[in-house]
């Protein structure tokens, strides 16, 4: 089948503009997303393409601009809102967190929230503390959110007709180092699934599992792993809820050891509940116990020596399995 | 006071008899929660409307058919009136699967999706977004419905209020503002709340069109509330109408009302909106004490039957708790 080189950025746009050609009621709204041409030049074009009313530029009122989407979504349109980033998401997590997640049951039933949110997310670009944040891993805490993480261009170009059929509230991470990210895409390349997990590279000495620009990380460190005879398994989570436990489990009863990889922080994080969840399931296959490799439990500082030491790295991945490995 | 008109007409007698039981509804429905909350057949938090009947009624009148309306956790009133049967608003208190959210709601999640009533919401503030939103569906589908969109002055003070008003007013959306100033916020009077008292004026910085209405007096909120209707179904835009009102019963049953005096509380009830309104129409001719006793009986009478049905009413199974977290079946 025809292939395309293409960025992640410009796949996230096809997947935009078949959206938007695809169903009237679709628009999407978020700030600086049509004249600006949208802070990481996702929605460039797309204004000129189909007009003010289905690209509408928002004030900077992150919990407004939310809440207007559930009120929209519940008045009959689709809705994707545009959060510039995870961290203005906290402005808006009353709307997130009070009102999409919860009105269905609240309702007994009566009220879904078709409502598709992307955000962009992650660390790496020495944006200092208030513009690094990971807190996917924290919204997936809620039940009443699907939240996915798109890493590759079929992803970022599938999930989002995915998200929009799904009756209930879908927030999309996209993080941020993604964006320029190039490599080939079929032609008509169209939805995938936003609930399952994906084995990215198969092997049987450890299982990689992660999700978002640490896939690639972790592809990185298990093609250098693989040049010392250390055969790692990369498992992309994908979605972070429903976190799909069949494929992780599957994976570490065939290589009998797990090393999570999360930007997100240590404590009370996903890499806690992925690391409980293989405790429980698949305790007595395990030949070691669970390693996490996490952000560092600081803000993340500026300074580029600083921020990369705080984050998970490629060598700090190898290291954890040499480690665990014993080599 | 607005003056009732003089009634000549069959219609007009109708319909002010009609305003009048619809206040006494809620009041007496009301009424009812308080005993039924002594007796803990209704649990958790329990917020009373009795002394703002008059606001509700009044709005409820300008409201359509296709109009959507987004409430407080104070929504019993709007709730009823709207047309939510009193069995299943009741049958919700009471926390059964017959209620009109199906027992997971309760008193501050009354939803209906019948009648657009999209909740109940106790994050103050936390509604207006939604019904900017709803707004802005009607809007981009050209539908003739309009949002209606309720809250007390309390919410004047948190940021999505001003965010909402922003918004609905920079795409000229079709929501009526209706802000029921009863003059505390739980327990923080007005002027220890907002540094600017006249209501209308935050609304005005938003070139929104803006009126303070006398919430004590039905045929006043009424009139306001077609008026604003009028102008938001003509595409002119928001509406704001401030609604002075008083809540003669505390915030909640947990209140211990320390921050009121209770002279004042009983100043206001000798002007509160049902005796005002039930003393004009005896005036009138309209109204008299065969006629209220008439309408007392039919009140008590569904009040009666609507805690005989939620008494009667089945819990959910535990089994089913986990339902309702996402949709079941195909997308909507």
């Amino acid at each position: 089948m025809a292939t395309q080189e293409i960025t992640y950025r410009e796949a996230a746009r096809e997947a935009l503009r078949a959206a938007l050609h695809n169903d009237e009621r679709v628009f999407l709204m978020g700030e600086d997303v049509g004249r600006y041409g949208g802070p990481y030049a996702v929605s460039l074009g797309l204004l000129e393409e189909f007009g003010p009313d289905r690209i509408r530029d928002t004030p900077l009122s992150e919990s407004a601009f939310v809440g207007a989407g559930i009120g929209a979504a519940l008045g009959g349109m689709r809705p994707i809102v545009e959060i510039m980033t995870v961290n203005f998401s906290l402005l808006a997590a009353d709307q997130i967190i009070n009102t999409a997640a919860t009105y269905l049951h609240m309702s007994g039933g009566q009220f879904n929230v078709p409502l598709v949110i992307r955000m962009a997310t992650g660390a790496g670009f020495q944006l200092a503390a208030q513009h690094s944040h990971s807190l996917e891993g924290w919204y997936a805490h809620i039940p009443g959110l699907k939240i996915v993480t798109p890493a590759t261009l079929e992803d970022v170009r599938g999930m989002l007709p995915t998200a929009l059929a799904d009756p209930d509230p879908v927030l999309i991470f996209e993080h941020l180092a993604l964006y320029n990210r190039k490599g080939q895409l079929v032609e008509d390349a169209g939805p995938v699934d936003i609930d399952r997990a994906r084995v990215r590279r198969q092997g049987t000495a450890v299982s990689l599992i992660t999700y978002g620009n640490s896939l690639w990380k972790c592809i990185e460190a298990a093609e250098q792993l693989a040049g010392e005879g250390i055969d790692a398994e990369v498992v992309d989570l994908r979605s972070l809820r429903p976190l799909d436990d069949q494929t992780i489990m599957a994976s570490v009863r065939k290589t009998r050891r797990a090393v999570i990889v999360d930007e997100g922080w240590r404590s009370g994080s996903l890499s806690a509940e992925i690391a409980a969840r293989i405790h429980e399931q698949a305790f007595y296959e395990l030949d070691a116990p669970v390693v996490r490799l996490c952000s560092e439990e600081v803000p993340i500082p500026y300074a580029k020596h600083l921020e990369e030491a705080a984050l998970p790295q490629a060598e700090k991945i190898v290291r954890a399995v040499r480690e665990l490995l014993g080599t | 006071m607005t003056k009732a008109s003089t009634a000549s007409s069959h219609r007009d007698r109708e319909h002010h008899l009609s305003l009048l039981k619809q206040m006494l509804r809620v009041r007496r429905f009301e009424e009812k929660c308080v005993e039924l909350y002594s007796q803990q057949k209704i649990r958790g938090f329990l917020h009373l409307y009795i002394g703002e009947e008059a606001v509700c009624t009044g709005l409820m009148q300008a409201v359509s058919a296709d109009d959507a309306m987004v409430a407080t956790y104070r929504e019993h009133g709007h709730a009823l009136l709207r047309g939510i049967p009193m069995n299943a608003v009741l049958a919700e208190m009471y926390g059964k699967q017959e209620g009109c959210s199906g027992g997971r709601g309760g008193s501050m999640h009354l939803f209906d999706k019948a009648t657009h009533f999209i909740g109940g919401n106790a994050i103050v503030g936390g509604g207006m977004p939604v019904a900017v939103g709803y707004a802005l569906a009607a809007k981009l589908r050209k539908l003739k419905a309009i949002s209606w969109c309720v809250f007390g002055e309390g919410a004047m003070a948190e940021g999505e209020f001003h965010e909402s008003m922003n918004l609905a007013a920079l795409w000229q959306l079709p929501v009526v503002f209706c802000c029921e100033n009863n003059y505390y916020a739980m327990g923080t009077a007005l002027d220890r709340s907002e540094s600017e008292t006249n209501l209308l004026k935050h609304a005005k910085s938003y070139r929104i069109n803006a009126q303070s209405v006398d919430g004590m007096d039905v045929l006043a909120t009424e009139a306001a509330s077609h008026a604003a209707a009028k102008w938001v179904r003509a595409g002119k835009g928001p509406y704001f109408l401030e609604f002075q009102t008083y809540r003669f019963r505390a915030h909640s049953m947990f209140d211990p009302e320390r921050y009121r005096e209770k002279a004042e509380v009983h100043d206001r009830e000798q002007h509160g909106p049902i005796k005002r309104y039930g003393e004009q129409l005896r005036e009138l001719g309209i109204l008299d004490d065969t006629g209220l006793n008439t309408l007392e009986a039919e009140i008590a009478q569904e009040i009666q039957n609507a805690v005989d049905f939620a008494e009667a009413g089945q819990l959910e199974p535990v089994a089913s708790l986990s339902r309702f977290v996402y949709s079941e079946g195909a997308a909507s």
